[in-house]
Parts: C-alpha cells; sequence; structure tokens
C-alpha cells in the first residue's frame, strides 16, 4: 500500500533558524502515528508544512499520491487534511455549532445538511449538549474538543492533532484517547503531536521522534522509549527508570 | 432537530414583516414633510448601513471608504441620465455594477493588508477618488451636476410634489437589502465571513478561501450601497463631490451598524433609527448647517457605546446570547 502521507526531504528555514531540516515520514492509510520530540523540536512547524500554512524553504509534500507542496491550505482540506491548533482558534463570537458548521461547508453548500452533520460530529465528539453556546463561553477543554469536531467535519482523510491532549485532567485525557481510538475506526488516519508519553505511547501504532529539527528515531512505541538516543534527547532519566 | 434555529430565523422575518407593514403605514399619519425627509433618510441610512454590514460587520473588513461607492452610485446615475438620457433605473444597475467591479479591482491589493492597514487604505482610496471628482470637468468638476428636474413620474424617478414616493423606494431598498443580509447570513457566504472575521488562519484551514470571501463581501455591499447613491442623486437632484462623496458619508454608513450591533442582522437598522433622528433633530435644534454638530453627537454615542455596550444597543435586548450571531 502506498502511504496516505510523505514529506520528502523537507526543509524549513526562519531566517537564520533551521526548524525542520531534511525531514523525511510516511503516515500509511489507518494509522495513528504519533509526532514526539522536546520543545521547540520542529513538531507544530511540520504540521503547518503539510496543512499548507506555508510552503517548506525546499522539499516536497506527497499526499494521496499526489503533489501538494504548492497547494494552499483549503485546497489541501479539500483534498482531505484537516488540523487542529496547538494554540486554539476557535471562532469566539460564533456558536459552537456554528463553529462546526463552518467546516462541514467544505462537503456540501446546502446549509441543511451542514447543520446535520455538524450535529453529528458534535455528538460523536460529545459536545451537543454544548452546541448553542458562543465558543467564547468553553472550558479549555471543550475548545480542544470543538477544534477536533470542526476539523472532522471536513471529512477528513487525515487529521492533524497538535497537543489535543495536553494539559487535561487524567480523565478529560482518558476521555480523548477514546475520541481518537473511534476517529480511527471512522476510517481517518491520525498523526498527533503529543507530549504525555503516558498516555501517547499506548495509543499509537508507531512513533517519529524529531529532535532539534531532524527525525531523530522512528518506531514501535516500546522500543522508542527504551532507544537510549530517545532518552537522552528527550525523556530524560525519570522515563528511562520507568521504562 | 434545531428548533431553536429555525425559530429564531422566522422570528426574524415575522418581526421584519410587521416593522415593514409599521413602516408602510407611516406616511398616512405623518404628514409633515420635514419629518417624512427624516423618516426617508433614516431608511436610506439604515440600507446603506446593512450593505455597509456585510463587509464591514460580518466579514470583519472595516471600511471607512464607502463614499466611494456612494458616489460612484450617484454619478453614475446622474452622468447617464444628464448627458445620454439613460432613465435613473438602468443608471442605478450599471452604478451598482460599475461599483462592484471597484470593489472587487480595490480589494485585490488591499486585502492583503492587515488591520489598520486596510481601513487607512479605504479612507485615501475614497479621498483619491473624491479629488478625481472635484477636477473632473466632464463630470462638472466642483460645480457638480444638476439634475433636470421634469415632471413626475417613476420612469425618471422624479417627484416634486410628494416626496411619499421616495418613501417607499427607500422601504423598499431597506428592505431588500435586510432581505439579502439575511440569506446570506445563513448560507456558505455568511459562514466564511464570520470565520474571516473571527480566525482567517483557522477558517484557511477548515476550507475557507479566505481572500475569496473577502471579495465577495466586497461586491455586494458595494453594488448595494451604490444603489444607494443613486437613490440619493434622484432625491436631492443635485449632486457634486463634496454632497456624495465625502468621508462624512463613509462614517454615516459605517456608524449606525457600530451603534446598533456590528455584524448582526438588527444593528443597522436599530442603529439607524436612532443615530438619523437624533443627528436630523440636534442639527435643526441648534440650526445652522455646519457638519460640527453632527460629528459632536457622533461622536459622543460612538464613545457612549464603546463605553457601555461594546457589541451595540442590540446588545441590550440579547444579553443571553452575548456573542451569538444576531
Ligand atoms: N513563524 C515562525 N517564525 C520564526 N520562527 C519560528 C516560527 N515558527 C516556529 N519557529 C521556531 O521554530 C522552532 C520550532 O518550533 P515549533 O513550534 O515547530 O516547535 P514544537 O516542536 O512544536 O515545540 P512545542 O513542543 O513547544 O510546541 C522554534 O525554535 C520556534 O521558535
Ligand atoms: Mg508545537
Amino acid at each position: 500500500m502506498s502511504p496516505l502521507l510523505e514529506t520528502k526531504a523537507v526543509w524549513q528555514r526562519f531566517g537564520g533558524l533551521v526548524a525542520n531540516s531534511d525531514v523525511s515520514i510516511a503516515v500509511e492509510p489507518g494509522e495513528i502515528v504519533g509526532l514526539i520530540g522536546p520543545n521547540g523540536a520542529g513538531k507544530s512547524t511540520l504540521f503547518n508544512l503539510i496543512a499548507g500554512v506555508r510552503p517548506p524553504t525546499q522539499g516536497s509534500i506527497i499526499f494521496n499520491g499526489e503533489d501538494v507542496t504548492r497547494l494552499p491550505a483549503a485546497e489541501r482540506c479539500r483534498r482531505g487534511i484537516a488540523r487542529t491548533f496547538q494554540v486554539v482558534k476557535s471562532f469566539e463570537t460564533m456558536s459552537v455549532i456554528d463553529n462546526v458548521i463552518v467546516g462541514a461547508l467544505v462537503r456540501t453548500t446546502v446549509m441543511r445538511e451542514a447543520r446535520r452533520k455538524a450535529h453529528e460530529v458534535l455528538e460523536f465528539c460529545g459536545l451537543d449538549a454544548r452546541a448553542e453556546v458562543p465558543a467564547s463561553d468553553l472550558i479549555p477543554s471543550e475548545k480542544r474538543r470543538l477544534e477536533v469536531a470542526r476539523a472532522l467535519a471536513t471529512e477528513p482523510k487525515l487529521l492533524l492533532l497538535d497537543e489535543v491532549l495536553t494539559g487535561l485532567t487524567a480523565k478529560e485525557a482518558e476521555k480523548g484517547v477514546e475520541l481518537v481510538r473511534r476517529v480511527r475506526t471512522a476510517g481517518v488516519t491520525v498523526l498527533m503531536v503529543e507530549h504525555v508519553m503516558e498516555i501517547v505511547m499506548p495509543l499509537v501504532d508507531r512513533a517519529i521522534v524529531l529532535d532539534l529539527g531532524k527525525v531523530l528515531v522512528e518506531g514501535k512505541p516500546a522500543d522508542i522509549v527504551r532507544d537510549p538516543k530517545v532518552i537522552s534527547a528527550y525523556l530524560g532519566d525519570r522515563h528511562a527508570v520507568g521504562a | 432537530m434545531d428548533n431553536s434555529f429555525a425559530q429564531r430565523r422566522r422570528r426574524d422575518l415575522i418581526l421584519a414583516a410587521v416593522l415593514t407593514c409599521l413602516a408602510a403605514l407611516a406616511p398616512v399619519f405623518i404628514k409633515d414633510v420635514y419629518v417624512q425627509n427624516i423618516l426617508i433618510l433614516t431608511l436610506m441610512y439604515a440600507a446603506l448601513s446593512q450593505a455597509w454590514n456585510i463587509l464591514g460587520g460580518y466579514c470583519g473588513q472595516i471600511s471607512l471608504g464607502h463614499a466611494l461607492y456612494f458616489g460612484l452610485g450617484a454619478y453614475t446615475t446622474a452622468l447617464l441620465f444628464t448627458k445620454f438620457g439613460v432613465l435613473p433605473w438602468f443608471g442605478m444597475l450599471t452604478g451598482g455594477l460599475i461599483s462592484a467591479l471597484i470593489a472587487l479591482a480595490l480589494g485585490y491589493p488591499t486585502f492583503r493588508l492587515k488591520g489598520h492597514y486596510f481601513v487607512i487604505a479605504t479612507i485615501v482610496i475614497a479621498e483619491i477618488a473624491y479629488l478625481l471628482f472635484l477636477n473632473w470637468d466632464w463630470a462638472g468638476a466642483a460645480l457638480g451636476i444638476d439634475i433636470p428636474v421634469r415632471s413626475d413620474s417613476w420612469a425618471t424617478f422624479q417627484f416634486t410634489r410628494s416626496k411619499l414616493p421616495y418613501f417607499y423606494f427607500a422601504l423598499a431598498l431597506c428592505c431588500a437589502v435586510w432581505l439579502v443580509t439575511f440569506w446570506l447570513e445563513n448560507s456558505k457566504w455568511g459562514f466564511w465571513w464570520r470565520a474571516v472575521k473571527d480566525n482567517p488562519e483557522a477558517a484557511e484551514s477548515l476550507g475557507v478561501v479566505v481572500f475569496n470571501s473577502k471579495m465577495g463581501a466586497a461586491a455586494v455591499s458595494a453594488f448595494f450601497t451604490a444603489v444607494g447613491g443613486a437613490f440619493y442623486a434622484q432625491f436631492v437632484s443635485y449632486i457634486d463631490p463634496e454632497s456624495v462623496m465625502s468621508f462624512h458619508f463613509s462614517l454615516l454608513m459605517a456608524l449606525p451598524a457600530v451603534l446598533g450591533g456590528i455584524g448582526t442582522l438588527w444593528g443597522p437598522v436599530l442603529g439607524a433609527a436612532i443615530l438619523i433622528p437624533v443627528t436630523e433633530l440636534t442639527r435643526s435644534f441648534i440650526g445652522g448647517s455646519g457638519r460640527g454638530v453632527d460629528l459632536i453627537v457622533y461622536g459622543s454615542l460612538i464613545v457612549l457605546i464603546a463605553l457601555a455596550r461594546p457589541e451595540g444597543v442590540l446588545g441590550l435586548f440579547s444579553r443571553r446570547r452575548k456573542g451569538g450571531a444576531r
């Protein structure tokens, strides 16, 4: 099977700073892949390149067999790439349901259909009770859910989740994990950035470790947590002992 | 499934129908020409502000240069009529289309500007157009255009004996722009506009083509503003750059929406219903024709609103639904 997403030797420079250097990763259809790495490793930068916020300085991005390197973000969404933002970007003056309708309108312009779809997605994400509330009234964990709901409403093939489980209570995180599993069951491939190892490692099929903008290692979660390179770069002694 | 939403839409439509009927009956009781005049202006500014609100309110692109489109509508109609004998109805449509095209041409560079820079660009562009018309001899330059009044007729849209036809046209225009807004609000465009206003980056990630959204809003907004300008030219039957293209008009289109509730369905109507009578009455009480008085009134109202209720007067009625769509 050919990969759903492939980045080929992707570079991103910000002036003198190299945020992504020679990053080549692949995500197979149906996978949940974890993208991990210390602060400033370039994870969000890579997400932005995949989602089309800006074209990479160098390299190419292949999605679903097509070169999307030069396509704008909206066009990539149409092709099936959806994302959440690490710093949530809700449409604050709009109600929760209206936020999600914006996403649903990529697939239909019939309002009744978009509204129905939006309710369905909110229900899936456990937010339907809050549908009529202004997005600005949501608590942080609900806002994270709204980000996911909005992205799902675009009916993506690939969902990019940037730290959606970070900063949640144990119970909320548990629900989040369960949501990600159901998303995959619904047929959506997931690439997720996450910090909390204990949560993310049991969830993902495969993990890719980014450090200083480069791919350090990738492999099965169990191998990753034991890899000395990863331990020294990211996990630290705390985890070396635990693993 | 979504009854509250459908109910809200129905309630808006019923309220609009009732208000329209009441307004249509008003001239039966109000015979005073001076008051009728104020009513006509109020309706006209309600329509203009509703048009402004599409770009400035829903899409969040604050324009303080809409006098340009107002003036283009007025000039197109007046020039076509006086130079080529084209009936004002065609002039109105032509002016609307020309304005929409110019809005697209101007949007191409200016929609890349952010926030305050965009606002300043709209002011500067309208000011340049004002200066061009001031020096354009064929279009009457500073002297303007006197539209020759022949006889009362719907064909030439000229009425000297009674102001009522103007009143009903202004009411119809107001209803038309309201209905277009009502329809757009629950369409892909309406949702795209609000998304663009709230967070363009998130909007783009959800498939919203931000640039096209702004262009669409600008074209619709400019079209109706120009129709309003064409109406005004017929109503006053004399135009010059100062009386249809000055910055004053740009303010008068933005303020009712800001006062009533920016980016809401009812804000512009409510704002115009307060602002226009208040300024007109103040002007006649204090006397003189200086623009200074209007400015003092606008200024005070805006400061009051900014301090007490930034979401507009409408916020007084729907505190519960703060942040809602209307
Ligand atoms: N738009 C930008 N302009 C300049 N520098 C940037 C920009 N975006 C990111 N950077 C820099 O690139 C580097 C990688 O940032 P990035 O946000 O991708 O890290 P991250 O792995 O997501 O980190 P975190 O775990 O803190 O979210 C950082 O040094 C950051 O300061
Ligand atoms: Mg990040």
